[in-house]
């Protein structure tokens, strides 16, 4: 039983909980993740560690409400304990100094770029960083990758804040600038990542990816994460979770993230069923 | 025992073991056969000889005394026989029901030579069975504590094998386990009706009454290195991490949705009951057409296991003929009444989807034997111009399993053969890395339950002498 010691809304349906795991605390490196289980009826899903502290010996993640699981997570609060949490899987990310880096999130996935941002600014590079979201309220960690990035851009599809368009248009902004650019990650939805890939690729950058596949171990025995990369099968939960971004097939990643679309759906309708129904239209 | 009554005895019949009709049975996940009436124990018992030179013994890779069992449960000892039984195998009745018999102990008995031989598997799970259910599980008295502890990596059949013999020999075990439940292969891999998980649990509880620590969520490698657990007061690691990464055969549309390892569809049906979706939150596509790839028994448990998910049609694709499927004939056997069909001399070529990337259709290809491999099997070869295709929305692919890098990526000095698996000293069970053993599918690559137990039992033998000699 893992104890769910701290929460915090940090958007919309979006929570940041820190959970007590010592031993995972002690272990984990910037780009690792955990596989959770709530209770005895429940699903394996895959989260990204974004920060630990080993003085409370818990983990920090942050989850966006999108199926079942995750809005069970989400009604869950301080006290309240977790069945199953395992980990530090995956490879931890490659950090290096490599100039200057810069970090791409977008919506939900400026969680995993955080620790990130933090192991390259730490490694000595000079971070640039660029956080994007749908509007103003579904922004988050503003405020930490401002902490950690030598500067900091923002944007919204909306733009009701910050930069009124995509992260990727600042991206391409600062390669037409002219900046020396070592490093690039970026992690969001997969079609931002797509994007973000595209984005370098004419100026041969090196762009790492965080892939979010569906898993149900964790630790390689079933292959439920397979992703064609480069032309050959990968196996996210332990190949990756980082890769190259110019090699990934996204077209397959979506395609395969859809496999339970009708099954999630089900899923949900039988909680709102018994719980009442939710309002996740912002 | 003398001539005349060896004659009386060779005239009992065989008996037969009740089984859920198959019409029936397709359609839940209860056990298949129902096991032996106290009755029906006692009369195939007494078709045991008694042999003074026991080859059963010699074919059962754990070595149990079974003609002293078989004994027992002719007399009427069902509790005695079971505890005799533990006193080399700490698993009696999963092996009683997963183990194939008919290629160990039951295929050099004796009276098997000239009709039917001793159903000594059943007669093994009806002890193990008869003494569960009677309340009877006895715990062992333990030596006094050696002093010493031993990691032991996965709660499989190997690794659980050597944390009993080892607590039996006095000292402290921990089993490190990846997953949320204990038992791994046993657990996720083989079905409910051929192993109901309720049985794997109580032989987990019977070892952790007894005194083995279980870990959770504990993945060696990651967690902690065997070097940590080594420096870290554990004076000796064994490696039992089991069957690895799941092989795909590598032909295009092989990531369309639809298209499974065994280990994941047999993982989401056992370990995380996707049989019971909705109530259960994890998945699995039931489809209207499920073609599973390979002969072995996981094959066979896959597409079993499909049935009862209720598809139109579920078949077998096999590259060689009927007489090469490598699984067990019993269960190609309960396939067939089942309903499951075979499409032998066959290989597939490609998986075909749809618009939404959902697999719809397989082209296989039908095959011939030709000259015989290095196993000595006839090469299957490709017909040319034999194309067809198979209406499919699931696709299981069971052409066995690569090895899991996490242990050897996180200890080098783990030798590995080409394939990754842990190189060991067969007799043994010591890699190249002092204080480390290993056995089961991570060495042997993709075997048995009672193989990985059998490695289990020389594994803690010589953790044993080790953990007294200090000599490696």
């Amino acid at each position: 039983m893992y104890e769910i010691t701290e929460k915090k809304e940090l958007a919309h349906t979006v929570y940041l909980f820190k959970i007590k795991a010592p031993l995972i605390a002690k272990k984990r490196k910037a780009g690792q993740f955990v596989v959770l289980r709530l209770n005895e009826h429940g699903e394996r899903i895959p989260l990204t560690i974004v920060d630990s502290d080993n003085g409370s010996g818990t983990i920090t993640i942050i989850v966006q409400e999108v199926g079942k699981t995750t809005a069970m997570l989400g009604d869950m609060g301080v006290g309240d304990t977790i069945l199953d949490v395992v980990g530090p899987l995956g490879k931890p990310t490659h950090i290096e100094n490599f100039g200057t880096a810069v970090c791409v999130g977008g919506g939900i996935g400026t969680a995993p770029v955080l620790p990130i941002a933090r192991a390259l600014k730490e490694a000595g590079n000079h971070v640039i960083s660029i956080i994007g979201a749908r509007n103003k309220g579904l922004l988050i960690l503003e405020k930490e990758m401002r902490e950690t990035s030598d500067r900091l851009y923002v944007t919204t599809d909306d733009g009701s804040y910050g930069h009124h368009g995509f992260v990727t248009q600042v991206l391409q902004n600062l390669i037409d600038e002219g900046l020396k650019i070592g490093f690039v990650v970026g992690i969001g939805p997969i079609p931002m990542m797509r994007a973000v890939s595209n984005t370098t690729k004419p100026y041969n950058l090196l762009t790492m990816v965080s892939l979010n596949p569906i898993m149900v171990d964790g630790t390689g025995m079933c292959g439920a994460c397979r992703v064609t990369i480069g032309g050959k099968n990968q196996f996210v939960c332990v190949d990756g979770p980082e890769f190259n971004g110019h090699e990934v097939n996204y077209e397959e990643l979506i395609l395969r993230n859809r496999s339970y679309m009708k099954e999630e759906k089900t899923a949900m309708e039988e909680l709102t069923y018994h719980e009442g129904p939710r309002c996740y239209e912002k | 025992m003398d001539p005349k009554e060896t004659k009386e005895r060779m005239k009992i019949p065989k008996q037969v073991m009740p089984e859920q009709d198959p019409h029936e049975r397709v359609r839940n996940f209860f056990e298949v056969p129902y096991g032996y009436t106290a009755e029906q124990a006692m009369e195939e018992a007494k078709r045991c000889i008694q042999c003074k030179k026991p080859l059963c013994v010699g074919g059962c890779p754990v070595n149990i005394d079974i003609p002293w069992f078989i004994r027992l449960i002719a007399e009427g000892k069902f509790v005695e026989a079971a505890h005799k039984i533990k006193e080399t195998n700490g698993l009696p009745a999963v092996c009683g029901r997963v183990c194939p018999q008919e290629d160990q102990c039951e295929k050099v008995c004796i009276v098997g030579k000239k009709g039917d031989a001793v159903s000594i598997g059943r007669l093994e799970r009806f002890a193990a069975d008869y003494e569960r259910e009677h309340g009877e599980v006895q715990i062992p008295e333990l030596p006094r504590w050696s002093g010493k502890k031993v990691a032991v990596v996965g709660a499989g059949p190997a690794g659980l094998t050597v944390a009993g013999d080892l607590l039996k020999k006095g000292h402290k075990v921990t089993v490190f386990e990846a997953l949320h439940t204990a038992g791994g292969v046993l657990m996720y891999g083989i079905p409910e009706f051929r192993l109901p998980k309720k049985i794997v649990q109580s032989e987990v509880e019977y070892l952790k009454r007894m005194g083995v620590e279980i870990v959770l969520n504990a993945v060696v490698g990651k967690l902690e290195t065997i070097d940590e657990l080594l420096s870290g007061g554990y004076s000796a690691v064994f490696v039992g991490s089991g069957a690895g990464l799941p092989n795909f055969m590598n032909i295009p549309g092989e990531n369309l949705a639809g298209v499974y390892s065994a280990n994941e569809y047999l993982t989401r049906v056992n370990l995380m009951k996707a049989y019971q979706f909705p109530e259960a939150d994890t998945p699995v596509i039931r489809g209207r057409k499920v073609v599973v790839f390979g002969g072995g028994n996981t094959a066979m448990d896959a597409a079993r296991t499909a049935l009862r998910l209720c598809p139109e049609e579920v078949s077998i694709v096999y590259r060689r003929s009927r007489e090469e499927l490598p699984a067990r004939v019993e269960e190609v056997h309960h396939g067939e009444q089942e309903g499951l069909k075979f499409q032998l001399l066959t290989n597939p070529k490609r998986f075909i989807g749809d618009n939404d990337g959902r697999l719809k259709a397989v082209e296989c290809v039908r095959m011939e034997l030709g000259e015989p491999d290095e196993s000595g099997r006839r090469r299957p070869v490709e017909m040319k111009g034999s194309e067809f295709c198979i209406d499919a929305d699931v696709a299981i692919v069971a052409i066995g399993n690569g090895a899991n890098p996490l242990i050897p990526q996180t200890t080098p000095d783990i030798k590995v053969n080409k394939w990754g698996n842990i190189t060991v000293n067969p007799d043994t069970g010591r890699t190249s890395k002092k204080g480390v053993f290993s056995g089961g599918d991570i060495v042997r690559g993709g075997a048995t339950v009672i193989l990985a137990m059998g490695d289990g039992k020389k594994a803690a033998d010589s953790i044993d002498e080790y953990l007294k000699t200090g000599l490696w």
